[in-house]
């Protein structure tokens, strides 16, 4: 087994003084998938919210290590240029900002805060109408202001369009898949396989089999009340399919 | 001009709705009287008409009383501390290199990206200093001139072009309009003075920066800017750099006039010194700004970046006489720390098909307090006159202050008057957001307010569109979080 890219150890996350994770176990190695399923309100986009360093997302206890270095000490925006990408359950609107420049502007503080050259803008237009093209965004959404009345599916389109620019090291998908159609499903899953590499991980939550039919899981972990209550291969998303969660809320 | 005083009258009528070089250097003594006036106006060698201007009102401001409307908290104001006629600082009290300036003030040039020798001139330091500007100027001139355009100093235009100052100067806003118009009427050192000729579009933006002479005009600056039939200006004032000065109060007069089909295009970037953490020391800002769109189908725009100041009462203005003219105001007005701003337009529907837009942004952060006020009026004779108003404050943390406060008056049944208002707090989520793509908690900031102001940025011209966008993320810094 490779280096684990993304190494969560006992971890305890609170909101508000009230316990959402608690002791919670997981490691991702470096060029695997792996799905976290799990019932309405387990905590799963608690954890990537306390993954990414949200501010309200206390984390009292355990730690988090990102290609083996503890991310506790860093602030969001220097998780994000560690290489930690978050695909929001519901992606935020930014009125008057465009798109595109949106997307820019991420670059290039990205690049700034790892010391890089900043991306040619040139280039930076080449790529980014490829990647929107290979998503099937329109260029008017990339000109339009970020997510502002972009349809449910379009903003997860657009969420994967940002994964596909940024390019981290280790990304959190919460739920992308809920909300698109068929043919986006299959759209936005060929952009994470395209995506996956040796030196990247995904961590993709979803609350569905289907996706998992077109990303492949490593593995496939349940989160229940807190804490990872089972693991397994991709056998186990459909197994999950069938009997649901009683089981292990039971637990 | 004819109409004096209809405007008067009207203007004067707003009031219950709380819109009531070659100089000697030495400096005159602080205090107002009939012989200061009388020594500022030989010193510039002036005509006895201007004389006679300035004196009558001297005693016109002696009887105005204070405006007191304005939601601003001024302190205790002594007009006789101030000198009147303050000669460009000697030399030897400048800082003699940029070592002794304020290097904090040296922090935000760094980041505006401000070449060193205008870093000196800004911070006024001590050198013969070529400006670069100096040719560009000179180019500029000739330019101009081929156009026949006028831009010049007020002083020079006095000399050259009596007739129209004479005829204008007061016209659209007339000497005791309020108190802090009416002191500039009686004091004001120079300005700047514009005609474009009829048929012409001015071949650049005009730039007070691009004027050389400029310096030391600041405290009681005086603009008259016309524009002929068919003409089209557009003129740029103030700049991005944060610029200090010894004078507290700034009591500026500015005023505009589009003949028919006449297009005046006016853009401020307002940077003065705001003060300390607690506001000592910075600039209290008192401008009166009104442009008369005379003539049929003319259109005056008022554009403003009001950042600085540690008080700002400004309420930039189009009387909109000729029929089926247009006047616009787009406004972003922030205010941080103790500042304090009370900003807004009034939109005079006189003339038929009048139409007006307004579309203010205020955004507060720290302790500071910022208010929209407007007011559209809608005269019996406008039939079908138009208005739209938007004003969206941003609240940036929780001890801070936004008010909107607009006033409509219409009396035209077939006018019609919108107006639309949201208050919003910069969105733990959206900051999350930019942050979580990689954006700095100052960079999020900055482009989240960017974003909030966006329609008002992009009616700037497109160099000081990217400077403001700049400016306002930079007086921003440390107020999140
Ligand atoms: N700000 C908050 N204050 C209090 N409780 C919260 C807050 N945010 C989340 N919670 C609670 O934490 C628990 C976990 O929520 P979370 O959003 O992580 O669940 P989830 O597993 O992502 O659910 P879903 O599948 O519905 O997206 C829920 O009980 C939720 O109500
Ligand atoms: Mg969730």
């Amino acid at each position: 087994m490779s280096n684990p890219m993304l190494e969560v150890c006992d971890l305890a996350v609170e909101i508000g003084g009230k316990r959402i994770i608690n002791g919670m176990n997981l490691v991702v190695p470096a060029g695997e998938v792996h799905a976290i399923m799990g019932p309405n309100g387990a905590g799963k986009s608690t954890l990537s919210y306390a993954m990414a360093g949200r501010p309200g997302y206390d984390i009292v206890g355990g730690d988090i290590l990102l290609d083996g270095q503890s991310i506790l000490g860093l602030d969001v925006s220097e998780r994000a240029a560690a290489g930690m990408f978050l695909a929001l359950q519901y992606p935020v609107e930014i009125p008057g900002v465009a798109n595109m420049s949106f997307l820019k502007t991420a670059l290039e503080s990205l690049a700034k805060a790892r010391g890089q050259e900043k991306q040619a803008t040139v280039e930076f237009m080449r790529q980014v109408k490829a990647e929107a093209r290979a998503l099937q965004i329109s260029e008017d959404m990339l000109r339009r202001p970020l997510n502002v009345g972009f349809s449910g599916g379009e903003k997860k389109r657009n969420e994967a369009l940002q994964l596909a620019m940024l390019a981290p090291k280790m990304a959190v998908l919460d739920e992308t898949d809920s909300g698109l159609d068929i043919d986006a499903l299959k759209i936005v899953a060929e952009g994470v396989n395209r995506m996956r590499d040796p030196a990247r991980s995904f961590l993709v939550i979803t609350h569905y089999q289907r996706l998992l039919d077109y990303i492949v899981p490593d593995q496939v972990h349940v989160l229940a009340a807190g804490k990872i209550v089972a693991s397994g291969g991709a056998d186990l998303a459909r197994e999950l399919e069938e009997s649901g969660y009683a089981a292990y809320e039971a637990a | 001009m004819e109409n004096r005083d209809e405007i008067e009258d009207l203007v004067q009528s707003d009031y219950r709705y709380g819109f009531s070089s070659d100089i000697d250097s030495e400096t005159i003594a602080p205090g107002l009287s009939e012989d200061v006036v009388r020594s500022i106006s030989a010193k510039k060698n002036e005509p006895e008409w201007l004389l006679e201007f300035r004196l009558d009102a001297l005693k016109r401001w002696r009887a105005l009383p204070d405006p007191d409307w304005a939601r601003l908290e001024i302190p205790p104001f002594d007009y006789d501390a101030i000198s009147y006629w303050s000669a460009p600082k000697s030399m030897a009290d400048r800082p003699q290199s940029l070592d002794e300036v304020d290097p904090q003030l040296l922090e935000v040039y760094e980041k505006l990206g401000i070449p060193l020798k205008e870093q000196e001139m800004l911070a006024g330091v001590a050198v013969d200093v070529v400006f670069d500007s100096v040719s560009v100027a000179t180019t500029f001139k000739d330019k101009l001139e081929e156009a026949g355009v006028i831009f010049c100093s007020i002083s020079e235009a006095v000399h050259r072009y009596p007739d129209m100052v004479k005829k204008y100067m007061g016209a659209v806003i007339p000497v005791s309009d309020n108190k802090h118009a009416c002191l500039n009427s009686a004091v004001f050192s120079d300005g700047t003075f514009v005609y474009i000729p009829k048929n012409t579009r001015c071949p650049m933006e005009l730039s007070t920066y691009f004027r050389i002479n400029a310096e030391n005009t600041g405290q009681f600056e005086r603009t008259l800017i016309i524009a002929d039939e068919g003409s089209y200006v557009s003129y740029l004032e103030g700049c991005t750099a944060p610029m200090r000065d010894e004078n507290q109060l700034h009591a500026a007069v500015v005023e505009l006039v589009a003949m028919d089909d006449a297009e005046i295009k006016y853009s401020t970037v307002q940077n003065w010194y705001p003060g300390d953490e607690e506001g000592r020391g910075g600039i209290y800002n008192f401008v009166t700004k009104r442009g008369l769109c005379a003539g049929k189908n003319s259109k005056i725009s008022w554009t403003q970046v009001e950042t600085g100041s540690a008080i700002t009462w400004k309420y930039p203005s189009c009387v909109l006489r000729g029929e089926g003219s247009v006047g616009e105001f787009y406004s972003i007005a922030l205010t941080n720390k103790k500042q304090q701003a009370d900003t807004g337009t009034k939109m005079i529907h006189l003339g038929a098909n009048t139409r007006s837009r307004i579309v203010a942004k205020g955004i507060s952060a720290g302790r500071s307090n910022s208010t929209y006020r407007g007011l559209v009026s809608v005269h019996p004779k406008a039939a079908n006159a138009r208005n739209f108003t938007q004003c969206d404050s941003l609240l940036i943390g929780s001890q801070c202050g936004a008010h909107t406060t607009p006033y409509i008056e219409s009396r035209n049944a077939s006018a019609v008057v919108e107006h639309e208002a949201t208050t919003s707090k910069l969105s733990e989520d959206q900051l999350f957001y930019c942050q979580q793509r990689g954006l700095s908690e100052e960079e999020s900031v900055a482009l989240l307010v960017s974003g909030f102001c966006r329609e008002v940025l992009q009616q700037l011209p497109m160099e000081f569109a990217a400077e403001a966008q700049k400016l306002l993320g930079i007086n921003l810094e440390g107020s999140v979080g």
